[in-house]
């Protein structure tokens, strides 16, 4: 087995499941473009190149879950919707995705749209719906902060796996007989265990973020902004 | 963008430098969540691959750029893996970059502030008029 290779391969899903799912991601891209230009200003959009470089870099991360012989990485859904909101966010993740498959190897050409619609568009949008929630219900401060991006990450993750399964009902080239909840919670429990990392890096890297530029984190610029102009969260520079 | 901006930017690319070009050689080489998952069913040997049994990963077929040069993280023709996996990720982070941001910067909107002279000092002024113009976007959006 090929090393660091951490996307869905060929050969996994059949050609044409593969390619309505390519069709999908195509459009919901292209409305990511769209809504997602009135997000990018002269501030947001070198941000969100980093964001998508720094989400490359994670992802090479492997690290060991508490199941023996299992690693994990940054899918990057939580963190970027945090960082430049959810429409450039999963942007963000489809760059590197596509830099992977096309470059470097990972993440079978054909099973583009699969890997974008889970990790970019499904991760992205569950990690922002929660986003917005806690962020709402929670304190404003670095702790419920924290816990936003944590909660967020974790549980993105999990729901961003279960597009898999889905995939692999639709079009998987095993037949599993009626053993696709099996899959389905293999892949939720390791994911689970996947998430607490994701979760644990996204709400660093959020803080970091928030301790320095404040004004850099979409997420409190769009979601906390009204009642806290300056962003009492940070006790950052501004 | 003001020298504050730039710094930032500085500091965060060189932490993706970092964390691809050198971290990355620590990473875990067992199969991820996805992978493990389709392996089972299957019985692996100690690097991982498939000795016996049945399950989805064998239907897996290679990739359409498997002899890419910068196949698998590694950069072909080079020998000693540190080195390998290291640059390869230090040209990912700057590809990933260049593509990000040079795409972000061709999307973004333009005539938010009055044009003439340097758009990008301008913009970082008027900082505050277009924090509110997003924040009421947000809100209808929302």
């Amino acid at each position: 087995m090929e090393t660091l290779a951490m996307h869905i391969s060929n050969g996994i899903i059949d050609g044409p499941v593969a390619a309505i799912f390519a069709a999908l991601a195509l459009a919901a891209l292209t409305a990511c473009v769209l809504r997602g230009r009135r997000d990018l200003d002269d501030r947001l959009a070198p941000m969100a190149g980093l964001v998508a470089a720094f989400i490359f870099a994670v992802q090479m991360l492997n690290f060991p879950i508490f199941t023996a012989g299992v690693s994990g990485h940054l899918l990057g859904g939580a963190l970027a919707a945090m960082l430049v909101g959810p429409w450039v966010g999963a942007l963000c993740v489809s760059v590197v995705l596509v830099v992977q498959a096309l470059i470097f190897g990972d993440g079978g050409v054909a099973m583009l749209g699969l890997n974008i619609t889970n990790m970019a568009l499904i991760g992205t949008a569950a990690a922002y719906v929660l986003i917005a929630v806690l962020l709402r219900v929670l304190p404003r401060t670095r702790a419920g902060l924290a816990v936003t991006a944590f909660v967020a990450a974790t549980l993105s993750v999990v729901v961003a796996s279960q597009g898999f399964v889905l995939e692999y009902w639709l079009g998987g080239t095993t037949d599993l007989g009626n053993n696709l909840t099996g899959l389905a919670g293999t892949m939720a429990g390791v994911h689970l265990l996947i998430g607490i990392g994701e979760g644990l890096i996204t709400a660093t890297t959020v803080l970091t973020v928030a301790k320095v530029r404040p004004d850099l984190v979409y997420a409190l610029r769009s979601l906390r902004a009204p009642a806290t102009p300056a962003v009492p969260v940070a006790g950052g520079v501004r | 963008m003001k020298n504050r901006s730039w710094a930032f930017l500085a500091g965060g690319l060189l932490v993706a430098l970092l964390l691809a070009g050198v971290v990355s050689n620590y990473a875990s080489s067992h199969p991820d969540g996805l992978d493990s998952s389709l392996l089972k069913g299957c019985t692996v040997d100690a690097d991982d691959n498939i000795v016996g049994g049945s399950c989805p990963a064998q239907q897996a077929r290679d990739h359409e750029f498997a002899d890419s040069p910068l196949a698998d993280y590694g950069v072909r023709g080079v020998q000693n893996s540190f080195v390998s996996t290291g640059l390869s990720g230090v040209l990912g982070v700057l590809v990933t970059f260049a593509i990000g941001a040079g795409g972000f910067w061709l999307l973004r909107r333009r005539g938010t502030t009055p044009t003439g002279g340097d758009a990008t000092t301008s913009a970082e002024g008027a900082t505050p008029a277009a924090d509110d113009a997003a924040t009421s976007r947000a809100g209808t959006a929302g």
